[in-house]
């Protein structure tokens, strides 16, 4: 029994720690954890509102900056392009007028050409046609005159033969009326 | 006879769901001939406990994230200063959101609270740590904080206005006296239920843990037990952060009551 007793008051401070009950409701170290807790607290005060939370914001302030810059950037870039692009149409326009400019006149040229080409053409196909008129009707004429004489020969035999004698000029008379039929 | 109980306590399953939040010195042995443990009497305010060494820890993590996280300065953040500029901007727009513009001036103190909470909270969630947190000693001292400064503040800013926040002009004239005592009341039960809400929640979780842990004794039942001590760390992950969050929120709200005390 004495010994149970001391155990007993040996305990008493350790009561909490030893019963089944909660080390929270163990109110002699409370004033050690408050003690500590105060310095946690002051020290993460601190730290956070001299240094982190200052660090951050700039950080953030300068990103919302950067973006902002960029942005504004990036809409005199694509202002640049668009000029660049209404520039480019005008050239390719312009180009094109002078393009048809170009052609027309390389047309007119080759039609000016090609219009003395064919006069020229025409010339020498009109001399040559002539030449081969000319001599077209020398040959008629002279095949003319052959088939004359050959006609007049063939009727002088034919008469010969037949036994009588030809009159020469009721022959070539006979045969020119012949003839022209 | 107590050695002579607690031997016969070893026989069958064992349950100290509430030895983890025991406080015990650091740099010191248990002497095992006595049955007292030593390192858990006579605790001084200035003795290093193992209270201390996890709120040291806590604020070791702080200083990781918050300061060397943040060294490069990044325009475009890496990792690490992500989770930083996360944490700033999540109390930061809750405190704008909250409190009001004019609350921002609060916003390195509302942002200690929280880092402070979170860290501890998710520390202790590690095998073998000392939650913090759980001990009704810092939360009362964390709400009886917030509790001063709402009062406080709410004195200096609007003079005896502020007692205008326990007169609902908008109900009817004869219920006005009533409703004065019921939100003089409610005032005065804010520090006790914003500490109780934090410790008890994040106690809850750790005993419980525990008790499933003592189930695993049991050979069978043991598969179980491994179950549901994972689904249970899952839960309180979640409590973990959403305890700082409400922490923090009702901090803000309270001071929202201290700038802006009209109904």
């Amino acid at each position: 029994m004495a010994t149970e007793t001391h155990e007993a008051t040996g305990h008493a401070a350790d009561a909490a720690a030893s019963a089944p009950g909660m080390p929270q409701l163990d109110f002699s170290n409370w004033a050690n954890q408050i003690f500590w807790l105060l310095v946690t607290l002051v020290v993460i005060y601190l730290v956070l509102s001299r240094i982190a939370l200052p660090r951050i914001g700039a950080v953030l302030a300068e990103r919302q900056g950067t973006i902002t810059n960029d942005i504004a950037k990036a809409e005199e870039l694509k202002q640049l392009a668009v000029e660049a692009e209404d520039a480019y149409n005008k050239a390719l326009a312009d180009a094109r007028v002078e393009a048809g400019g170009i052609v027309a006149d390389a047309k007119a040229d080759i039609q000016k050409d090609l219009d003395k080409a064919l006069a020229k053409a025409d010339a020498e196909i009109a001399a040559k046609a002539a030449e081969g008129e000319k001599a077209i009707a020398e040959i008629r004429s002279s095949a003319l005159k052959s088939v004359k004489e050959v006609a007049k020969d063939t009727a002088k035999e034919l008469v010969a033969s037949m036994g009588g004698k030809a009159d020469a000029k009721a022959l070539t008379a006979a045969i020119n009326a012949r003839m022209k039929g | 006879m107590a050695t002579e109980a607690h031997g016969a306590e070893e026989g069958g399953l064992v349950f100290h769901p509430m030895d983890q939040f025991k406080l015990s010195k650091l740099f010191c042995t248990d002497d095992p001939s006595t049955a007292v443990n030593e390192c858990q009497i006579d605790i001084g305010m200035f003795t290093i406990t193992n209270s201390t060494l996890w709120m040291a820890l806590a604020v070791v993590a702080v200083i990781a994230l918050m300061v060397f996280g943040t060294s490069r300065r990044a325009t475009i953040p890496g990792r690490t200063q992500s989770i930083a500029e996360l944490a700033y901007g999540f109390v930061y727009k809750m405190v704008e959101d909250v409190a009001g513009k004019d609350a921002v001036g609060f916003f390195p103190y509302i942002m200690t609270l929280f880092m402070f909470v979170v860290f501890a909270n998710f520390l202790g969630l590690l095998p073998m740590s000392f939650s913090t947190t759980s001990h009704f000693a810092v939360t009362v001292v964390l709400a009886m904080m917030v509790f001063l400064t709402v009062t406080i503040v709410g004195f200096v800013k609007n003079g005896a206005k502020f007692l205008g926040l326990f007169w609902v002009s908008s109900a009817p004239l004869a219920l006005r006296p009533v409703l004065a005592i019921i939100e003089i009341i409610s005032y005065f039960v804010r520090p006790v239920s914003h500490s109780i809400r934090l410790a008890g929640n994040v106690m809850a979780g750790h005993a419980v843990i525990k008790v499933f842990a003592g189930f695993a004794a049991i050979a069978v039942v043991s598969p179980v037990s491994v179950v549901a001590i994972t689904a249970m760390y899952g839960l309180e992950v979640l409590v973990a952060f959403i305890q700082a969050y409400v922490f923090t929120i009702l901090t803000c709200v309270y001071l929202k009551d201290a700038l802006h005390p009209s109904h």
